[in-house]
């Protein structure tokens, strides 16, 4: 892809240059209010504290790739790490962090090795659901589900309850159809309407995948096709947030009651949609490099609906 | 100088027709299969390339073929015997999309 770098170039500075202004900091404080999310404030270490204060935190990692050593970052296992250091570094400490998939870049054994070594070695519980690098063993995912499939259905789904909220882990990397985005099935789309039916709708429900579950950009693979159906699903909830990875960027939407949000890899970037010939890993120059990697906090208000997610880089 | 040139070239360009001829190919580049349709005789060796930075996986629409996860650089082999028209896609990015046609 060494002939797109320089037009590029220009794409990204502004980009960078849009990303400090609106993620400068530690980032932004969204609460989430009747479904509209409402940016409160440029927020301080003294005021994170302050909103967690009240309620829980759990932290979203995402697209580590270990394993991965291309031009785009030779040491994902590095930046990884880094990001590792910066979450245990937290003034709050969250409850429990949630990996919305690509641990690995070739589901190795030693690569899962890696990674379990830095993320489970900080001590935190952690909540997996598999992309679609974590499947490509020649057990067709067996080395992913050995690890991370106890307790799960299918091909690795999901959810339990935490502090009054409901979450929910889905998979929709397995059974991709030709000419098809990510994919859910009907089997878990059948188990997640049998795990909905017990839960109240004032409940708030955290559902999480490695493709985004709205159509982020389907000219580049990047949306599921019956994520319709789950949402249907989810509309009788008054707060429904939907996190997830595979982009490697921040992207944000709102749709009545379900807010959907997408987190930063702490390996590469890729380019935004349609700014470059195709998705994939984007060399961009060293400075930059981890002002475009990071990971995102959540914080859930005690007795609220409201949901903030601060999202920080590893610059 | 200009006589190593012309040897040079010389020896690139008998060989180049030679290897394109015996091995025909499909590149995988930029998530893309190149060229999207390739047209060959049956008993014929189709060899995939992957030349993204990201593992792509080649899986035909009819599971009649299917490759292992390739790497950078990783290629993948499959003869094609019958004639007919033989649709695949990306495993792992399945908006990817290619079509090898066998005809006598
Ligand atoms: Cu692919």
């Amino acid at each position: 892809m060494t002939h797109h770098h320089d037009d590029e170039n220009g794409h990204i500075s502004r980009r960078h240059a849009l990303e400090c202004m609106i993620w400068a900091g530690t980032g932004v404080l969204w609460t989430i209010s009747g479904g509209i999310p409402v940016s409160l404030n440029l927020l301080g270490e003294a005021q994170a504290a302050e909103a967690t204060a009240t309620g829980f935190t759990f932290l979203q990692i995402s697209d580590s790739h270990i394993g991965f050593d291309k031009a785009a970052n030779p040491h994902a296992i590095d930046t990884l790490k880094e990001a590792m250091g910066k979450i245990q570094a937290l003034p709050q400490k969250p409850a429990f962090m949630i990996h919305t998939g690509d641990i690995t870049h070739l589901s190795k054994a030693a690569q899962f090795d890696n990674a379990a070594e830095i993320i489970g070695g900080a001590g935190f519980d952690v909540h997996y659901v598999p992309g679609e690098h974590d499947l490509i063993d020649d057990g067709n995912g067996k080395a992913y589900l050995e690890r991370y499939g106890k307790g799960t259905k299918g091909a690795g789904w999901y959810s339990f309850d935490q502090n009054g909220v409901h979450f929910v882990a889905l998979v929709n990397v397995v059974n991709l159809k030709a000419g098809g985005l990510g994919n859910l099935g009907a089997e878990q789309l059948a188990w997640l309407a049998d795990d909905l039916k017990a839960v109240s709708a004032s409940m708030p429900i955290v559902v999480f995948a490695h493709i985004p579950l709205w159509a982020v950009y389907p000219e580049w693979g990047w949306g599921t096709d019956d994520a319709a159906q789950a949402l249907g699903l989810l509309k009788r909830f008054g707060s429904v947030t939907v996190l997830n990875g595979h982009i490697h960027q921040i992207m944000q939407k709102v749709e009545g009651n379900v807010t959907f949000h997408t987190a930063r890899s702490t390996a590469f970037p890729q380019p935004a949609p349609g700014t470059a010939a195709s998705p994939g890993p984007m060399t961009v120059p060293a400075g930059q490099l981890r002002g475009l990697l990071g990971t995102s906090s959540v914080t859930v208000k005690q007795g609220g609906q409201d949901l903030a997610i601060i999202d920080s880089t590893l610059a | 100088m200009a006589a190593i040139l012309a040897a040079f070239t010389l020896t690139t360009a008998t060989c180049q027709p030679l290897r394109a001829a015996d091995a025909p190919m499909v590149r995988i580049e930029n998530f893309a299969f190149t060229p999207p349709v390739l047209t060959v005789k049956p008993g014929t060796t189709v060899t995939f390339r992957n030349d993204d930075d990201i593992p792509h996986l080649v899986v035909a629409n009819d599971s009649s073929f299917r490759s292992k996860a390739l790497d950078t650089g990783d290629t993948y082999e499959f003869t094609f015997t019958k004639a007919g028209d033989f649709a695949y896609f990306c495993g792992l990015h399945p908006h990817m999309q290619g079509k090898i046609t066998v005809a006598p």
